[in-house]
């Protein structure tokens, strides 16, 4: 029997009266770009903070490989293959930006110098190569976003969590970042995404599992979620209508 | 810089053939202080966990060699080592208890001060190691004993134990572990979520810390002939430690030992001259000013404000 990479079942998180994540369920399978989407407090993010070790689940279970990773610490996850990024990033900003993507290089390369040129490789492949020695701190926005992710892809993971790592990018910035993720998926990572950008979302994801009030209420292909009566509802309850219907 | 350290320690080396006692004393207060400052730096500045009760852990190794010289005769060569230990041992207990719990910023300043505190008390009503009134050492120059009739001997102690402070930061500043502790001091959950374990890291820190810390304690003790428990586990002592780091820049290899040399002689002159003209604890008033103005003008330290300025 084959398993999937990440196999999500019945997974319940709460925070006293409210029910963030409720009796979930998906899988991502090896290779391929889930992502996963909702209105604002859906549980997406609270969802990666338990398949990363940040939070316990109440129930349920999380296999990677075939493997528990409930009650895994967050470093071990990251460990058996599992890197994510945080939605309001959180650089070390007194470290350099080389240093920064080292820290996650170190995870499978002992020893520094290794680490080093496993993390300016990734800094060359994320245009970030150029302000290596500059401290994290005075990075724009939209490299800081790029920094997350360098960091998580350093720890050579064979799934990377992404949260939201195109929010507050312009068109171009968003355009790029498309690719990042396409080429990052190519060399064969699988890839969880939230992401309220709807058109990244349509263009990257061979499937969409979305969330409302921690519930899911949808799952299946781009095509099929753009035109469930459902999904179009939840977003209906939101302000930011334009931008999150595809 | 290299080059500039070297030259330097030449100099220190070099230094004793010139000096007179009273400045003999005030180099062996600097190096020592610098000293406990680079053990400190170590969990207080790489790994940004602030203890606050560090003067706990030289109490802890100057009792220990102190107790174990004049009750059952071993030599203190050996007891620095007993103390060392037993300092990391309670280092381990405090970071276990303070990492484990998660215990940040303010609640391990807390621990930290409780556990030197607690200390403090059960030496003081422990008659077995001298109560309240103390451990005194009596003086024989045997350096058996620990002890030189030549100010210059203790000179060359306080400095080697400075450099080794120095570099043991130095090797773990250059490895994996000392990146990881600026990752941890940066953003603990950042780290964590990169693969580093941080708690794991955070308790090396401390054990490594402490025990350096622990090792002076023998120097304390017999430099000084006496252990008092308000003094060696006292808050006063604790701030001795933390002030020369942050004056000098925590979290780099120079900043303890620049803020030793600009702190020590200004605590020692204020000491001496103001406390002739009856103004005693006026080297404290001294110590809060030069802390306000750093906090205020170089919140970093006098050493990356310099370095800033030589690069320019
Ligand atoms: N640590 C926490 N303690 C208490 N409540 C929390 C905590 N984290 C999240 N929540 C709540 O859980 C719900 C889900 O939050 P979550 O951040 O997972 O939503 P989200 O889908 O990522 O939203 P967004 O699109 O705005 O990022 C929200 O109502 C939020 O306020
Ligand atoms: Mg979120």
């Amino acid at each position: 029997m084959s398993h999937a990479l990440l196999d999500v079942r019945g997974l319940s998180r709460r925070f006293g009266g409210l029910q963030a994540v409720r009796d979930l369920s998906f899988s991502v399978d090896e290779r391929e770009i889930v992502a996963l989407i909702g209105p604002n407090g859906a549980g997406k993010t609270t969802v990666f903070s338990l398949l990363s070790g940040f939070l316990a689940p109440d129930s349920g279970d999380m296999r990677l490989g075939g493997r528990s990773i409930v009650g895994r610490k967050p470093h071990e996850v990251c460990a058996l293959g599992v890197a994510r990024t945080f939605q309001i990033v959180r650089p070390f900003p007194k470290l350099t930006v080389l240093e920064n993507v080292l820290i996650g290089a170190l995870v499978r390369h002992p020893r520094r110098r290794d680490a080093e040129a496993h993390a300016r490789a990734v800094l060359d492949e994320v245009g970030l190569a150029a302000k290596a020695a500059q401290p994290a701190g005075t990075l724009t926005l939209s490299e800081r976003k790029r920094l997350e992710l360098s960091r998580a892809l350093a720890t050579e993971p064979r799934l990377l969590l992404l949260d939201e790592v195109m929010a507050g990018l312009n068109t171009t910035e968003v355009e790029r970042t498309l690719e990042l993720v396409r080429a990052i998926n190519a060399r064969g990572i699988a890839v969880l995404l939230i992401e309220h950008v709807m058109r990244a979302v349509m263009s990257l994801a061979s499937r969409i599992v979305v969330l409302n009030y921690g519930e899911r209420i949808a799952e299946g292909r781009p095509d099929e979620i753009a035109n469930d009566r459902r999904v179009i509802e939840a977003y209906l309850g939101e302000p930011d209508v334009d931008a999150a219907v595809p | 810089m290299k080059w500039a350290g070297a030259l330097a320690v030449l100099g220190l080396l070099a230094l004793p053939l010139t000096l007179s006692s009273y400045a003999l004393t005030i180099f062996i207060f600097i190096f020592f202080y610098a000293f406990l400052g680079q053990a400190w730096n170590i969990v207080g500045g790489y790994a940004g966990q602030l203890s606050a009760g560090h003067a706990a852990f030289v109490g802890i190794g100057g009792y220990t060699a102190a107790m174990l010289s004049i009750e059952h005769g071993v030599t203190p060569w050996i007891g620095m080592f007993a103390g060392a230990v037993l300092a990391g041992a309670l280092g381990a207990l405090i970071g276990y208890l303070g990492f484990r719990f998660g215990l940040r910023g303010f609640y391990f300043v807390l621990l930290t001060v409780a556990f030197a505190e607690v200390c403090r008390i059960l030496v003081s009503n422990i008659d077995a190691v001298g109560g309240a009134l103390g451990l005194y050492i009596t003086f024989t120059g045997n350096p058996r004993h620990f002890q030189f009739q030549d100010q210059r001997a203790y000179y060359y102690i306080a400095l080697a134990l400075m450099l080794l402070a120095t570099g043991i930061a130095a090797l773990i500043e250059r490895r994996r572990f000392g990146i990881y502790l600026r990752a941890i001091r940066e953003d603990e959950m950042a780290a964590e979520a990169a693969g580093v374990d941080a708690f794991r890291y955070k308790m090396f820190a401390m054990i490594v810390s402490s025990s350096l810390t622990g090792l002076g304690g023998t120097f304390y003790a017999f430099y000084l002939f006496s252990l008092q428990p308000n003094t060696v586990f006292g808050i006063p002592l604790s701030v001795e430690i933390i002030i020369r780091p942050i004056i000098g820049g925590t979290g780099t290899l120079v900043g303890p030992i620049l803020g030793s040399f600009i702190l020590t002689p200004l605590g020692e002159l204020s000491r001496h001259y103001l406390g002739q003209s009856g103004l005693h604890g006026a080297h404290l008033v001294a110590y809060g000013l030069l802390l306000i103005a750093v906090v205020l003008f170089l919140p970093n330290g006098a050493y990356p404000w310099l370095r800033a300025r030589f690069r320019r």
